[in-house]
């Protein structure tokens, strides 16, 4: 299982990673969304990969539990990259229908001849 | 515990969202409750920094929850001084806001303004690595909102760049965290400083990757070279309030490295060792350099400044790279002064530009008040290049004077010289060609009417509410260089409260035993 979960985090990130140095707007929110996934998926590892067992502790036995703060982590984490995502769709959305152009890169800042104000 | 220590965090996010629900119609009421946040905010800094200043490291723990397994805010000279720092700088920055009325260009200024303040006061308190990436988080949010402030097709498209830039760097402030856990199964500052001191070098392979890790966020908010490219796309577009306010926010990065590369990763814990002084230095030495060579090659007045805040970066690192007491005297000295300069940079281009047909650094017809414009700018120019008789230059003065081991003087001291040689010409062209050349240049416009939007009041005069604000920064360099000596010593304090690791671990985790 370890195995398993590694290389889907090692892809994702992978994924994630091509797809932020791509030109296109669309992509990089798709790569970045990627990258919170892995990173999502590497914070609840963080705590050793356990299965059956509740992140609290059983007060009728010895049942052994799993370390309940990598999933308070990545929750916390969840919902600022759900909320991150949701404002980068809408500056970019923003930021097309203000361009016309949906490419990431701005002129030089140098050569824009009084056009910004 | 006193609940004091809270309320930086507390109070503007409760002003923030009333001001955003209930006062989004009215800009008067949004601006009366925005400026009495603000005062308020910098009464109790105050109060806190006098509480912090006997020299106890106080704590509060959130949900009286005791401190590895709860959150602790953590109060010491220190984080005293930057969340004072944070409050006098914001009221500055509202008060030319809504004296320029920038605030009424775009909406829910003066809501997103508080939260930027909840966010950047939370970093500078918390005391646990996870909450600093929760507030991080906090004041990245609402800057986004404040960079794009007003729209604009340049703006946005910056902006995204920044979100982008900053979303890579959460994700990576995440990766870091994880395995930070996953080899220490800590989370808390102090704790993990206790943890990371216990863990023979052989084993810390772990701990190393993440401190890199965690360097490099820091390095990406501090913009230091090589992941300072987006500072002056940032800067040169947001509003100028905007950026003003946002010379605060290199400063979080630069109080982030000191902070957790002291106490957690400090200097004399073997399995960490040697990380942060060996890469920060030269990262910091090319930092200088970068921003010098902007500086000088800049054709626009707002790029022209930013890349002036990448290399006062640079030279606030370099001394926070020696991790010795002296350099980070100095250090928070030329913080303190750097965040003044760049915000009252930032300001007085505001008045000019906003008075010129855009930014760009060629002599065009004398704007009204020209020779007001030139004095101010020329003052605050001086103060962040580094001369006399502001605290630019003291503050040079002593990074250059506690950076005197033998490998780092040959490189600081070139750097920061040259360097400085190299901004004080960029600056002189600039002026000169704002200032100087352009009353040789008849008025050419008969039309004083204006644009048809009623924006850009092209020859409006600058009353006195909308200097106020730029002569209140210059006093702040005045005071600073004045009262160097009550400061320095201050400061020297601070800088030995923050290298006693032993007095921070037990002060967080046996905070009964000192009591």
């Amino acid at each position: 299982m370890e195995l398993l979960v590694a290389s889907a985090i090692g892809a994702m990130t992978a994924g994630g990673v091509y797809l932020i140095l791509r030109l296109r707007t669309f992509p990089v929110i798709l790569g970045l969304a990627l990258l919170s996934y892995a990173v999502n998926v590497f914070l609840f590892s963080s705590g050793r990969l356990a299965i059956d067992m509740s992140p609290i502790l059983s007060k009728y036995g010895e049942a052994s539990y799993t370390d309940p703060l990598p999933q308070a982590l990545v929750l916390t984490a969840i919902v600022i990259s759900f909320g991150m995502t949701a404002v980068l769709v809408m500056i970019s959305l923003g930021a097309f229908l203000e361009a016309d152009s949906d490419e990431i890169d701005i002129a030089q800042a140098d050569q824009i001849e009084d056009s910004a104000q | 515990m006193s609940h004091w220590i809270i309320v930086p965090i507390v109070l503007p996010a409760m002003l923030a969202p009333l001001i955003g629900f209930v006062m989004r119609h009215d800009i008067v009421l949004a601006r009366i409750a925005s400026t009495v946040g603000t005062v308020l905010l910098l009464g109790v800094c105050i109060g806190l920094a006098a509480m912090a200043a006997d020299g106890d490291t106080h704590i509060y723990r959130l949900g009286d929850w005791p401190a590895p397994f709860g959150i602790v805010l953590v109060l010491d000279r220190l984080s005293a001084l930057m969340i004072l720092l944070t409050a006098s700088l914001a009221l500055m920055v509202l008060l030319h806001a809504i004296a320029t009325g920038w605030d009424s260009r775009g909406r829910h200024f003066h809501a997103l303004f508080q939260f930027q303040l909840m966010g950047i006061c939370g970093a500078f308190l918390t005391g646990d690595i996870f909450n600093l990436f929760v507030f991080f988080e906090v004041l990245l949010i609402a800057s986004y909102g404040l960079m794009i402030h007003s729209g604009g097709r340049e703006r946005m498209r910056a902006g995204l760049q920044y979100v982008v830039m900053n979303l890579a760097g959460s994700t990576l402030f995440l990766f870091a965290l994880g395995t930070l856990y996953a080899s220490t199964g800590t989370l808390n500052i102090a704790d993990l400083a206790a943890k990371v001191a216990d863990i023979p070098p052989e084993d810390a392979a772990l701990v190393r990757v993440s401190a890199m890790l965690l360097m490099i966020v820091f390095a990406v908010k501090a913009a230091l070279f090589p992941v300072q490219f987006w500072l002056p796309a940032t800067y040169a577009n947001a509003p100028a309030p905007v950026a003003a306010l946002f010379a605060i926010m290199t400063k979080v990065g630069a109080y982030a490295l000191l902070r957790v590369y002291t106490v957690a990763f400090g200097p004399g814990i073997d399995g960490t060792e040697g990380i942060a002084d060996t890469w920060l230095f030269p990262a910091a030495i090319v930092t200088i350099a970068l921003g010098a060579f902007g500086v000088l090659g800049a054709r626009r007045l707002m790029p022209m400044i930013s890349f002036s805040v990448i290399g006062s970066m640079g030279t606030l690192l370099v001394a926070v790279a020696a991790f010795s007491p002296a350099a980070t005297t100095a250090a928070l000295y030329y913080m303190v002064h750097s965040t003044f300069a760049a915000a009252s940079l930032f300001l007085i281009a505001d008045l000019v530009v906003s008075r010129r047909e855009g930014d760009s650094l060629r002599p065009e017809p004398a704007t009204v008040q020209n020779g007001l414009f030139a004095a101010i700018f020329f003052a605050a120019m001086i103060a962040m290049a580094g001369m006399p008789p502001l605290s630019g230059f003291l503050g040079k003065l002593l990074v250059l004077d506690a950076l005197r081991e033998p490998g780092q003087m040959v490189w600081a001291w070139t750097a920061i010289l040259i360097g400085s040689l190299i901004t004080i010409v960029g600056f002189a062209r600039a002026g000169s060609a704002l200032f100087w050349k352009s009353t040789s240049i008849p008025q050419a416009s008969p039309d004083p009417e204006i644009e048809p939007d009623g924006q850009l009041l092209l020859a409006r005069h600058a009353g006195v509410f909308e200097v106020a604000p730029v002569m209140l920064t210059l006093a702040a360099l005045v005071g600073l260089a004045i009262f160097a000596g009550p400061v320095a010593e201050y400061l020297d304090e601070t800088s030995a409260q923050l290298f006693d690791r032993p007095g921070y671990i037990s002060a967080v985790l046996n905070p009964d035993a000192e009591n």
